[in-house]
């Protein structure tokens, strides 16, 4: 042994240290990785350790490890070992480290709430200081709920320090428990006027945050606010009132005008820029908020404009960035303002620093007026020549569309300068844009028809000069979505092309093929577009030799098409070559099919509102979840509801509760037809038949003349890439200096925003622009109607916290105490409702049974909440009795009276009966549920009689102490270890030990059994030694793996001296990969229990499973071991859990028809009563109770393996019980009932 | 047929999956001119590899930002979004970035790392990147009194200083926790200079002393059956 521990020390010599593993990193560059793994297998070692010191060295160093990114969660228990150090050195590391892995779903966080509590109140600032800001890090919904109350005591402390913490975690606590903001509120309103500066501007900051959120549930505090920031000087609160204020004026305009003036004497007096800027900032917000019209109102904008110019100007581009972003709030509302400083925006833009350039874009884009639009977007466009990076230059691109395309065109007056823009933009290289530009391309040529066969003209070039377009650098842009845009103008208003021949040649010619699918699907179909209208012109013409020559040429070109591996294109493909061919053989028998051939086209435009979807009216007798036809699965239907009655008679109306279907008789649904009929004549929408006239042949004959002179125009621009946009510039150019030429007919409209609609010059020019705003509307509705959208994200936790605060607080509004008193209060409720007494009473124990179940647990608990306050709302005595039971102040009288609470939660309760009442032992069991009866009992007494209440209180406690001797409530507190589970079952026993499992499925990515095996000594001498030897079944492994955690609890009742606090120790098990033996490395003082826990697989959950092991060890005195043989039974029932089964999802699961096997028993007699019969089933069975009706319920458990069990049990007068059973699988149905069945008749 | 009722349940289950709260500031990061972490502070979760990402996400955003442009910076994709910003400073080998959302002044955030710098500085006498590297807890806890679950705590560095001092009191009074910085008070090797010390772990001593096995001596007494 001395060998040993001398070996130990030096081991411990040669531990690292964090500075040795930072060095070791930095010496060992090239093969980091394998050293970080060597130094992760130290510190495994390391936290395997007793020595606390070694394991904080550990936890350190994963933290830096945690850094640099290695996944350190796995050593959660460990953390937490390091975080309930006595010591504040360790403490800190742990804290620390926890604060950088931990997060809210962290599942060992449920051990801590005791520790964190207890550092809370630490007599050490600096513990509480630790608790408090590791806390704020990875506070979960539970530890809110837990730890607000002690949180909100802290708020009470003598020290700032402590104060302004607890000050900041509030706020946490709010978005975690939102239940508490309202009680909580008032205290910390009190914290405004605070004598210490950090805590009032903690104070402050908190607010601020909530009311940035809910603005509206904190104006009540403005005067406050108003006063703070007339008086205060620290401008870190400053800032933060101003900011808050900014959120509140728009809700309040008054406080908007009372504001003004003493912001402008900040904005006048101050020479802290930053609060300088927020100033401003807020007097733009309140600007914004009132509606012009008081007469000063012009000179705070000129300040505000004037001192941002001075901001923008300063060489600090820090400032210059801040000057432009405050700009452009105002030039929402007040752009005329801000237009005069048109020239530093412009000189903006050719800043160095790219965020100033794309603030000062963005400045832009609200600056231009029709006069203004061209010049800019020239400017623009010469930036776009000499940016470097496409980043920037796309963010260009798509500026230059944005400034053009606002407000339907707003600014354009003369669209073919606008599609000359877009053709020129095609030519940007690598540019991610090209859609953007497409759709603007395609949405000019639909909408503006003035200019369309400008634009087609244009297309015609782009398809001719596709190859320049879609060069070496297309592959890395998508510029060749232009081609799509191009094919498809070309192709639907082909009447306007000079020379659709032509233009079918070039589309058919060229590397097409290698373009992306969809456009080659809409060259395809284009094509025949193009085809029909050649046709038809060449038939009326009587030339029938353009005629073969097309159709041949189109013979001859689609079948690479129609090989084509895109699937669209394909279809298409064949079934135009297919037209072609039909064409062609009706013009060898003489027959003209042009015209009926571009019928096939035919059809106008029109543009649809974007809202006209939304406001399509629901016809009335529209029932959308109404079936349409009888659904299909009918029969399957009707027999599952057969079944339901058959199996779940009495189920209670509750289980039918889906909604009735909605089927019309035969007149009805004549009515609906014709009524349809009546609609679709009047739908826009529907396509009617009669809808054919098209104003093609007007266009074009006229048009046939103007053509060709912008074609040729274009023609030698875009032949010559590198002259084109010169050239452009100055045709542009040219448009505007000239001024009065024949594209800027257009007179300006009239300037207020908004108004669109054409003009009759326009019409004269036939310059439409089509207004979208109106659009095509289903009748009757209204485009002005927007609703008014809650615009956060549905997760956002500050939806909850929508919560008035002016309204006095209810007496029930109280923050939770600790869970003792949930414990207690839920008994009550028992009392109150006998039915719902188990669902209630599971989440406590499963808080220990089984950390994936938390969420249940959680739902579970707010089920409690909600039953708690129905409760609290009875003005009865019994509603003051949990009223008085709250209090915090008498807390420890209360843990002391309601010792089996207590003993609930911290989990000791029978490993203290078992080791104090060894003279008991055999009767544990029994007395247990003696005790659970006594339990339940004792509320309604308590409601009968208040007097007889506190006999029963104090005769248990006097039982209490009695098993209990000395163990204090302290040492209770301390314990946070989880709970052994209740439902144990006996393992082995002998003259010397005990041995009771229970048994737990670890739901979810383990999918792993947790067994916990209790080891009691009944022993007067310590055991030690103890090996147990389980070798794994064909079926069932045990996980040995050793990066997972698999730990051991031990339980030491009476703390060791040595150690203080530390009244558990946890040792890492000693994971051995090949043997069967599992060493457990502590011994047995004489009255100890300890526990240990082991994983399992089983590859099948469908059987019961058995494991054979035995256990040797060695009772001190005695030289030989003794063994004893186990055997460890998993009947099927252990790899089911209670996740989580709403009724929704239940009744959905059981009309899905996916439980298909059923199977049921009954016991006449049974001796036990209804709730008891259900304890058995939700702890023994681990099925979770969904719904509960007087003396039915419906259970609902999940195997590991996702099968699903629904069980149906109902209890009848005459101790008649029945337990109806469905699942997916239907051996596990069989086997849980055939277990269960057993069970409750071994009851008997 | 999908019924409005199981779609509204659909919804509700996203609702209840909630994510981490924002916090006003998001995340702090110290990397140097390559890009090696110094100090990560998330203040909403995201598992380690998302960390990374985010780190060297930031860093190539803010490493190829020339020295005299503004400090601020938007487009960060990983972390944050719209609302979010980065605020960064960059000082010799070192950058401070702070992610934070629009409810922070984005001057007094620039100012926030200024007044972190400047303790740091305080703290460790002329602080540079070695004392980042070798002592990052210690920053961490600087960071703590300044910084608390994203929300700023403290901006008076005279009092900043005295809580890091008083802890450090605390901390030398407890006794000596083993690292080199404060004392190598390792029995018998206290006097030999640290970097000796670190250079005789790293020739891997350490796992040759704990590989010698020692018999286990129950197990032999059981060998000796006969």
């Amino acid at each position: 042994m001395a060998l040993r521990k001398v070996k130990g020390n030096l081991e411990r010599m040669f531990d690292k240290n964090l500075t040795d593993l930072v060095r070791g990193i930095r010496n060992n560059k090239e093969t980091e990785s394998k050293y970080i793994s060597q130094c992760m297998e130290e510190i495994k070692t390391e936290l395997r350790q007793d020595n606390l010191a070694v394991k904080a060295n550990a936890v350190a160093k994963l933290t830096y490890l945690q850094m640099l990114g290695y996944d350190i969660s796995w050593a959660g228990f460990n953390i937490i070992e390091v975080m309930s150090s006595p010591k504040f050195t360790y403490k800190r590391i742990g804290y620390l480290s926890a604060s950088q892995c931990f997060h809210q779903d962290t599942e060992v966080l449920m051990l801590t709430t005791n520790m964190i509590r207890k550092d809370l109140n630490s007599h050490n600032m600096y513990d509480s200081g630790t608790a408090l800001t590791g806390l704020a890090c990875f506070i979960s919904g539970d530890l809110a709920r837990d730890l607000a109350n002690d949180v909100m005591t802290l708020l009470t402390s003598t020290k700032p320090y402590l104060r302004k913490k607890a000050v900041l975690l509030l706020y946490k606590v709010f978005l975690k428990f939102p239940e508490a903001l309202r009680p909580a509120f008032p205290r910390l309103k009190e914290k405004l006027e605070d004598p210490d500066p950090g805590v009032q501007s903690a104070a402050v900051n908190v607010i601020c945050e909530l009311a940035r959120k809910n603005p509206k549930n904190y104006l009540s505090l403005a005067p406050v606010f108003f006063k703070l920031m007339t008086s205060s000087t620290n401008n870190w609160m400053l800032i933060k009132i101003i900011k808050l204020f900014g959120a509140l004026t728009p809700l309040e305009p008054r406080l908007g005008k009372k504001l003004i003036e003493p912001l402008t004497n900040l904005i006048h007096s101050t020479s802290a820029m930053s609060l300088l800027y927020e100033c401003i900032n807020t007097v733009i917000a309140v600007l914004i908020s009132i509606s012009s019209g008081m007469p000063n109102h012009n000179a705070s904008i000129q300040l505000c404009v004037q001192k941002l110019r001075i901001l923008i100007e300063d060489s600090d581009q820090n400032l210059k960035y801040l000057g432009l972003l405050a700009m452009s709030k105002i030039l929402k509302t007040h752009p005329k303002s801000v237009q005069a400083h048109k020239d530093l925006v412009l000189q903006c833009l050719d800043d160095k620093d790219e965020s100033i350039r794309l603030r000062a874009l963005d400045l832009l884009y609200g600056m231009v007026t029709k006069k203004t639009v061209m010049e800019i977007v020239r400017r623009l466009m010469t930036h776009m020549d000499r940016a470097e990076g496409t980043m920037y230059r796309d963010e260009l691109l798509q500026k230059i569309i944005l400034i053009c395309s606002q407000n339907n065109f707003q600014y354009i007056t003369n669209f073919e300068w606008y599609v000359s823009v877009l053709v020129e933009l095609c030519r940007m290289e690598g540019t991610q844009h090209g859609g953007l530009i497409a759709s603007q391309l395609m949405d000019v040529a639909i909408r503006v028809v003035a200019v369309r066969e400008f634009t087609v003209g244009q297309m015609a070039l782009l398809l001719d000069n596709a190859h320049v377009i879609v060069g070496p650098a297309a592959a890395r842009s998508s510029i060749a979505e232009v081609l799509y845009a191009a094919a498809w103008i070309c192709g639907e208003f082909s009447q306007l092309l000079a020379n659709p021949k032509a233009t079918l040649e070039s589309m058919v010619r060229g590397k097409v093929v290698s373009l992306p699918g969809h456009i080659q699907a809409i060259y395809v179909h284009n094509m025949l577009k193009l085809y029909a209208h050649i046709i038809a012109t060449a038939e009326e013409e009587d030339d029938s030799e353009m005629i073969e020559e097309v159709t041949n040429l189109l013979l001859e070109r689609l079948p690479v098409f129609v090989s084509s591996g895109d699937l669209e294109v394909q279809e298409r493909a064949s079934c135009i070559v297919h037209i072609v061919t039909y064409v062609q053989k009706c013009h060898k028998h003489g027959d003209k099919v042009g015209a009926d051939l571009a019928l096939l086209m035919t059809g106008e435009l029109n543009p649809v509102a974007p809202k006209a979807q939304k406001k399509v009216p629901l016809p009335d007798g529209l029932d959308l979840d109404a079936w349409i036809n009888d659904p299909p699965s009918e029969s399957e239907e009707e027999e599952d509801d057969a079944l339901e009655k058959e199996i779940f008679v009495k189920a209670d109306s509750s289980y039918k509760h889906r909604k009735e279907k909605y089927e019309p008789s035969e007149e009805e649904l004549q009515k609906l037809r014709d009524a349809r009929r009546a609609e679709q004549a009047s739908n826009p929408y529907y396509v009617k038949s009669s809808a054919l006239s098209s104003p093609r042949p007007n266009h074009n004959s006229i048009q046939v003349d103007e053509i060709p002179v912008t074609a040729i125009d274009l023609n030698v621009s875009l032949k010559i890439p590198g002259m084109t946009s010169l050239d452009k510039y100055q045709v542009v150019d040219g448009w505007q200096d000239g001024g009065k030429k024949r594209h800027k007919k257009q007179k300006k409209r009239s300037k207020r925003k908004g108004q669109v609609s054409s003009s009759s010059e326009e019409e004269i020019n036939r310059m439409h622009v089509v207004n979208t705003d109106i659009g095509e509307m289903p009748e009757g509705a209204h485009l002005s109607d927007d609703y008014e959208i809650d615009d956060r994200p549905e997760d956002d936790p500050h939806r909850a916290l929508d919560i008035n605060l002016d309204e006095p607080l209810s007496p029930n509004e109280v923050l939770p105490t600790r869970t003792h008193y949930e414990a207690h209060a839920q008994r009550k409720i028992e009392s109150n409702n006998e039915a719902k007494l188990i669902p209630s009473e599971i989440p406590l124990k499963m808080k220990t049974r089984n950390k994936k179940e938390r969420k249940e647990k959680k739902e579970k608990t707010k089920k409690v909440k909600k039953e708690e306050k129905k409760v609290k709302k009875k003005p009865s005595r019994d509603a003051n009795l949990i009223l008085d039971l709250i209090d915090p102040l008498k807390e420890t009288v209360i843990s002391d009276k309601v010792p089996v609470a207590a003993n609930h939660i911290n989990g000791i309760a029978d490993a203290k009966n078992k080791e104090k009442s060894k003279s008991k032992k055999t009767k544990t069991k029994k007395e247990k549920k003696a005790k659970k009866e006594k339990d339940r009992d004792k509320p309604e007494k308590k409601l009968k009689k208040n007097e007889k209440e506190i006999d029963t209180l104090s005769r248990n406690r006097d039982e209490y102490e009695e098993t209990n001797g000395t163990v204090t409530q302290e040492v209770e507190e301390k314990l946070a270890v989880p709970e052994p589970q209740p439902y144990s079952r006996l393992l082995a026993e002998d003259s010397h030990i005990r041995i009771v499992y229970s048994t737990a499925a670890m739901d979810g990515v383990m999918s792993e059994i947790l067994v916990c095996i209790k080891f009691i000594s009944q022993s007067s001498k310590p055991i030690s030694k103890l090996q147990l030897i389980l070798p794994d079944s064909s079926a069932l492994k045990m996980i040995r793996t050793p990066g997972k955690l698999v730990f051991e609890t031990g339980y030491r009742l009476f703390p060791p001296k040595e150690m203080g606090m530390a009244v558990f120790q946890r040792k890492q098990r000693q994971p051995d990969p090949q043997s069967e033996l599992v060493n457990l490395p502590w011994s047995l003082d004489p009255g100890e229990s300890k526990e240990t826990q082991l994983s399992f697989t089983a590859e099948d959950v469908t059987i019961p499973h058995k494991l054979r092991g035995s256990l040797s060890y060695i009772q001190d005195g005695s030289s030989s071991s003794s063994d004893i043989s186990l055997r460890l039974e998993f009947p099927v029932t252990t790899f089911l859990s209670g996740k989580t089964a709403s009724r929704a999802t239940f009744t959905d699961l059981l009309s899905s028809g996916q439980l298909s096997a059923r199977s049921s028993f009954t016991l006449p007699n049974c001796p036990w009563s209804f709730p008891e019969v259900l304890e058995e089933l939700t702890l023994g069975g681990s099925l979770a109770v969904v719904e509960c009706v007087d003396q039915t319920a419906s259970l609902y458990g999940r195997s590991l393996h996702g099968h699903h069990v629904c069980l149906l049990v109902k209890y009848q007068a005459s101790h008649h019980l029945t337990i109806d059973g469905k699942s997916t699988e239907g051996i596990l149905l069989s086997n849980a009932l055939d277990h269960l069945k057993t069970t409750l008749m071994q009851k008997q | 047929m999908m019924c409005r009722r199981q779609l509204s349940e659909c919804q509700h289950l996203r609702c209840s999956s909630l994510d981490t709260p924002p916090t006003m500031i998001k995340a702090i990061l110290v990397f140097n001119n390559h890009g090696k972490p110094r100090l990560t502070k998330f203040y909403q979760y995201f598992n380690e590899e998302m960390q990374q990402q985010i780190i060297k996400e930031t860093f190539q955003l803010v490493s190829k930002r020339d020295d005299n442009v503004c400090n601020f910076l938007e487009g960060g994709s990983l972390i944050g979004g719209a609302d979010y910003k980065l605020i960064y400073r960059h000082y010799a080998t070192l950058y401070f970035v702070f992610c934070v959302d629009s409810s922070e002044s984005e001057l007094g955030i620039l100012d926030l790392i200024q007044v972190f710098v400047e303790t740091l500085d305080k703290c460790f006498e002329n602080v540079c990147e070695l004392d980042l590297i070798f002592h990052v807890d210690k920053v961490h806890y600087i960071l703590n009194e300044l910084v608390m679950g994203g929300m700023v705590l403290e901006t008076n560095m005279t009092e900043i200083i005295t809580r890091i001092e008083d802890q450090n009191k605390l901390e030398k009074q407890e006794g000596p926790y083993n690292s080199a910085s404060t004392s190598s008070l390792k029995a018998g090797l206290a006097a030999a200079p640290a970097r000796a010390v670190s250079a005789v772990k790293n020739m891997n001593l350490p796992q040759q002393i704990k590989d010698i096995k020692l018999p286990d001596l129950p197990a032999a007494i059981k060998d000796l059956k006969f």
